[in-house]
């Protein structure tokens, strides 16, 4: 019988807030689920229900107060709740990536090196991971003028763009997508609708949040409702 | 390799130091990988810096053990070295990059003379090799090869911190110590330095002790952080996860002080 590639049980989140005299906001409780290698999953739900709170979980940006995130690698299942920070850190070069819209600025690098940065990360040459850059940046419609500029100074839906082609030109089995097609216009997200396609038939294995129902109806295999998992008000 | 088969550089056991009766850090443990990045973030009095200090054994703390290992495999315990031995290691396995330039750099002479002087106490002599070394470390750090005799007190802040740089990283230290590297600077200046570090830290492998009261410069550079408060540790993991889901109510208020700048 086939593994899934991501297996989450029991997980619990609350929020404690000692600025609000330690006020406790409960977020989630005894989520459960699969993900399996091949199929997109989509987190349905209304906004501030936890959709995001769940990928960051996963991700490691938080903390989770108990059950388990596991991960297969290989044959072995390694639980990335409680983690080393080094084992996290080495499963996001290695395993989980993490597309966002926003694109985290680092000055002063230009759109073409971020996007060839990572396939270089990944093990291609430099002449090869330029290339690849420039196929994907191309794909997304970045103008050619801008591939040499940092993109601090691009408009918001390109520096969107720039972030799309350094997730996608990962190789990472699982890829978690906090609404990667957000503001983007038709053409591009067509763009994105077919990197995702692309990306499952490799095998990797997408959970993610996606507001639009269009889009949600064309990426997702199955949906999982996180209001299953919310904690009553 | 798996990184789990990697030891560490420095191992910290129990390490407190007390002024006195007046405490300046407690009780504090912690690892420290190859190339790994680990920022120490607290404000002022919070003991970061005597915990700095200590690491870098210009104090050697009322109690307490770090395990170092040099590039040979030996571990030995920092407090038991003798000071010449510690001050080698100072000179020529590890760099410490002030806050402020001056107490880094000699600021009388040439800015050659500054990269020059650790390749020197390592026995280098040959004077166009020497030369040569520090025209590209000068480059490294973006300061044009023709100011290479000019002594530091001509160049503006963010040269001299860049100098300050290229001074402790010609010997490829394996441990560099930074004491609040961008405090002084303007926030243009600051951002160039900020990306520089991060580029030669990718670069290079290095591993870095940063203490720094912002939390921008810890999120932008490090791996891991340790939040300080009154001496001891209250807070750590990976950096984003202790910035963004931060659990103590003094972690809490750092974060929720600073401006929202972008994500």
């Amino acid at each position: 019988m086939t593994q899934p590639i991501l297996r989450v049980s029991n997980l619990t989140k609350t929020f404690t807030m000692h600025l609000q005299n330690g006020l406790h906001m409960p977020v989630m409780n005894d989520v459960a689920f699969e993900v399996f290698n091949g199929e997109c999953v989509v987190l349905a739900g209304p906004s501030g229900v936890g959709k995001s709170t769940l990928l960051k979980l996963i991700y490691g940006n938080y903390s989770a107060d108990m059950g388990d995130i596991e991960l297969r690698v290989g044959d072995e299942f390694i639980n990335l709740v409680d983690a080393d920070p080094r084992l996290i850190l080495d499963i996001r070069r290695t395993k989980i990536g993490y597309v966002s819209q926003f694109l985290s600025a680092i000055p002063r690098v230009s759109a073409l090196d971020l996007v060839a940065e990572v396939a270089q990360n990944w093990g291609h040459e430099e002449a090869k991971s330029l290339e690849k850059a420039q196929t994907m940046l191309a794909r997304l419609n970045i103008p050619e003028r801008l591939w040499h500029l940092p993109p601090a100074t691009f408009s918001g839906g390109e520096q969107q763009r720039v972030n799309i082609a350094r997730g996608f030109m990962g190789e990472h089995e699982m890829l978690l997508l906090d609404e990667p097609t957000a503001s983007l216009d038709a053409i591009n997200r067509k763009v994105v609708l077919s990197m995702i396609e692309e990306k499952k038939q490799a095998g990797a294995a997408m959970l993610g949040i996606f507001h639009d129902a269009e889009t949600r109806n064309a990426v997702a295999d199955r949906e999982i409702d996180v209001t299953s998992f919310a904690v009553a008000a | 390799m798996s990184f789990q088969d990697v030891k560490p550089l420095l191992k910290v056991e129990e390490l407190s130091h007390y002024y006195g009766q007046q405490l300046g850090c407690r009780d504090i443990n912690f690892e420290l990988y190859p190339g790994e990045v680990l920022a120490i973030v607290g404000e002022s009095g919070s003991g970061k810096s005597t915990l700095l200090n200590c690491l870098s054994t210009q104090i050697n703390p009322t109690m307490g053990k770090a395990y170092y290992r040099f590039a040979d495999g030996r571990v030995e315990n920092l407090y038991e070295m003798s000071e010449a031995d510690q001050r080698t290691l100072l000179r020529t396995d590890w760099g410490f990059v002030h806050q402020h330039p001056r107490d880094g750099l000699r600021m009388g002479v040439s800015a050659g003379a500054n990269v020059g002087e650790r390749l020197m106490a390592l026995g280098h002599r040959h004077y166009d090799n020497l030369r040569s070394t520090a025209i590209d470390w000068l480059s490294r750090v973006e300061i044009d090869a023709d100011r290479v005799d000019d002594a530091p007190r001509t160049f503006s802040g963010g040269m001299q911190q860049r100098l300050q740089i290229a001074r402790n990283l010609v010997t490829n230290p394996r441990l560099v110590f930074m004491d609040e590297p961008t405090g002084g600077l303007d926030v243009s200046v600051q951002a160039r330095l900020l990306d520089l570090i991060r580029k030669l830290v990718s670069d290079l492998g290095l591993s870095i002790i940063i203490v720094t009261h912002d939390l921008a410069v810890a999120r932008l550079l490090s791996h891991r952080i340790m939040v300080m408060k009154g001496g001891e540790v209250i807070e750590q993991g990976l950096t984003d996860q202790v910035l963004d889901d931060p659990h103590q109510a003094y972690t809490q208020l750092l974060v929720s002080s600073i401006l929202q700048v972008g994500t």
